[in-house]
């Protein structure tokens, strides 16, 4: 009897140490919407399944989609940890202080936390460098535009938003001299219906070629329905609008996901802050539209080149700010940290900041 | 601001205020009955991704509306069940419907997401839209809108000069007495929580047939909600439920359009607008000396149970 069950407790050992030789990594994403959105959390959620596509059987994931920012996030966050996974991705601004708190009390699981600023010594941050993606859309936005009015439907105005809005309107100015930006904003990140209401009051407004910070392809559907043009963000939304689509800047996350998983692998893993743009592949343009002039299509390359290859950067001075300021000097690129600021529209932008 | 401007921003008001005006109608009637249901949001969303699969698949616009309507009547039936015959508390159930919508419409949708379909197309009516500015405003629109306006003076009608609107008021104000002059008011309630589904369900279709032709989780982003809120601002009367509908409606174009317009009001606070005024209709109706005055039904909420008559 005794002998049985040392043998059985041998086994249980055994066995347990071999399912821990081939037990996967273990890794959880937080989603902010839902995973149909097509924008955000779908390109977040695609990254996901290219991590699985990539290490087959040595990782094992899960995700949770449509946390409220908040402390519903502290506890869905802290429910993955409990859980035995081994790194969490959590894919939201406002899931910036849950992350931290919850990586304090779990020390052995590594946490990324995209978009925010915070490290810890198991907590690093990760951002795309979407301005790169709009410089280029301003660039096209300029070329194309008839009634040199081009709109721009912002989310908030927070850095990454008013930092791309400037991205944008410097492109366009560098083609175009007299181009003007219309700046609406939608205070949602997600809302089809009052995309469209965006999209509607800046075509009304003799806005002729729409790019947006929203997620939804709603904005590209009302610019088809009138003949207009429009940029889609986050996700390939050519399907939307065959027409009125002229690309689409593609967030891709899976290259990030795949290295950080490798390095937490081979225990190389350390907190950073990291900024990936094209040249890392995380952004890509996709479904450039056929029926785009060929002087524009080459202009498009040439910038997209030209960005990927690290000679040029968008945010490069000289600088000025639309109140007169020299906000970033001549033969400076401005750094990740200074581009986490940026508070200020370029010369030439007529709005004001909302505050 | 030019003429032109001002039709384009009155008539794109009218389009947002539609599903709106759609659903708190029927939140009106159901409300009127003495039922109160928090599952707008599910049952719209419901209609919406029912709506869409059933025009995505038929090719027709019209039976995706058809699809949608029964959806949610079938939805407010599940409510109806609960709190009428098993007496379920209306408030958790209502919440309750919204949750399982939400996350079925997610589902049942997920093979659709991306899709596109062409949805109702403008008629402008002969004559009547060729009448200058209101013509534009009013007779350019797409056959839901000009539903929502018969819809409106139907039930106004219905309410105010018939027979059935004096029972459906006499069952959500006393059901007690209701029942004592030989109404059946779980009959009445029945209906008229199914009316409310049914309306729901139009204006999930809407936004997934005409405002934006597609589908896409939680697209309906808490309309249901607002036309809760619209129901008490409008202090249970149709023709004021209209009225705020548009104004709703105009209040989110216009704080779209005078952005645009380099305005350097805070969006914030334009945005704001629509549930300031709601509040403030609360606070004024929470004044006891006001109560008789804004029409709540005295039986909002409070179950009735025919064979527990006190």
């Amino acid at each position: 009897m005794k002998l049985k069950s040392l043998l059985v407790g041998l086994g249980m050992i055994a066995g347990a140490s071999l399912v821990h030789a081939e037990d996967p990594l273990k890794v959880g994403f937080v989603y902010v919407g839902p995973v149909g959105d097509l924008g955000w959390s779908y390109e977040h959620d695609r990254g996901r399944l290219g991590l699985e596509e990539y290490f087959g059987d040595k990782v094992e994931t899960t995700f949770v989609e449509n946390v409220p920012e908040g402390a519903d996030a502290e506890r869905v966050i802290t429910q993955l940890a409990k859980a035995g996974n081994d790194m969490i991705f959590t894919t939201s601004f406002g899931f910036m202080n849950p992350t931290v708190k919850v990586a304090k009390r779990f020390p052995n699981v590594t946490f990324e936390h995209a978009t925010g600023y915070k490290l810890s010594k198991n907590l690093g941050t990760y951002v795309l460098r979407t301005y790169e993606g709009r410089y280029i859309s301003g660039v096209t936005a300029g070329m194309m535009t008839k009634t040199n009015t081009i709109g721009y439907i912002g989310s908030f105005p927070i850095p990454e938003v008013i930092r791309d809005i400037n991205a944008v309107y410097m492109g366009a100015k560098s083609v175009n001299p007299d181009v003007k930006i219309k700046i609406v904003w939608a205070n949602t990140w997600y809302d089809p219906g009052k995309e469209t209401d965006a999209a509607n009051a800046l075509m009304d407004q003799g806005v002729d070629v729409l790019l947006q910070h929203t997620d939804s392809p709603a904005p590209l559907i009302a610019a088809e329905k009138r003949g207009l043009r429009g940029i889609g963000q986050a996700s390939d939304q050519s399907k939307f609008a065959p027409t009125a689509h002229i690309f689409s800047v593609r967030d891709d996350w899976a290259p990030y996901y795949i290295k950080q998983v490798q390095a937490k692998m081979d225990g190389t893993w350390e907190p950073k802050d990291f900024w990936g743009g094209f040249q890392d592949d995380m952004l890509s343009l996709a479904s450039i539209n056929s029926n785009l002039p060929a002087d524009v299509r080459t202009k498009i390359d040439m910038t997209r080149d030209s960005i990927k290859s690290g000679e040029f950067k968008p945010f490069t001075g000289p600088i000025t700010d639309n109140k007169g300021n020299v906000v970033v000097p001549a033969n400076h690129s401005l750094t990740d940290v200074e581009l986490a600021k940026v508070n200020w529209y370029v010369e030439g932008i007529t709005d004001e900041i909302p505050r | 601001m030019d003429s032109d401007l001002i039709v384009q921003i009155l008539f794109a008001a009218i389009k947002t205020g539609t599903p709106l005006l759609f659903i708190a109608l029927g939140e009106v009637i159901c409300e009127k009955s003495g039922a109160l249901n928090l599952g707008q949001e599910g049952m719209m969303l419901m209609g919406a991704v029912v709506g869409f699969l059933a025009a995505y698949g038929t090719g027709s616009a019209g039976l995706g509306v058809l699809a949608a309507i029964l959806m949610g009547c079938l939805m407010s039936l599940i409510f109806a069940v609960l709190v009428l015959q098993l007496g379920a508390n209306q408030v958790a159930t209502g919440l309750a419907l919204t949750i399982f919508g939400t996350g079925l419409s997610a589902f049942i949708g997920s093979g659709v997401v991306g899709e596109t379909i062409q949805g109702f197309q403008p008629i402008a009516i002969p004559l009547l839209s060729d009448i200058p500015f209101i013509g534009r405003v009013l007779f350019q629109h797409d056959i839901l809108v000009y539903l929502s306006f018969v819809m409106t003076f139907v039930l106004m009608f219905v309410i105010n000069k018939t027979r059935s609107g004096l029972i459906l008021k006499a069952v959500g104000e006393n059901p007690h007495a209701a029942n004592a002059i030989g109404i059946k008011v779980l009959r009445v309630r029945y209906l008229a929580i199914m009316f409310g589904g049914g309306m729901a369900g139009i204006s999930g279709a809407y936004m997934s047939l005409v405002y934006t032709p597609m589908w896409v989780e939680n697209m309906t982003a808490g309309r249901g909600w607002i036309a809760l809120a619209l129901v008490v601002f409008a202090s249970w009367r149709v023709g004021r439920i209209m009225l705020g509908a548009y104004l709703f409606g105009l209040a989110s174009i216009m704080h779209l359009v005078l952005q645009g317009l380099g305005w350097s009001i805070s969006p914030n606070l334009l945005a704001m607008m629509p549930y300031v005024a709601t509040v403030v209709v609360m606070v004024i109706i929470s004044a006891d000396r006001f109560k008789e005055k804004l029409l709540a039904p005295r039986s909002l909420g409070k179950p009735f149970d025919p064979r527990n008559m006190a």
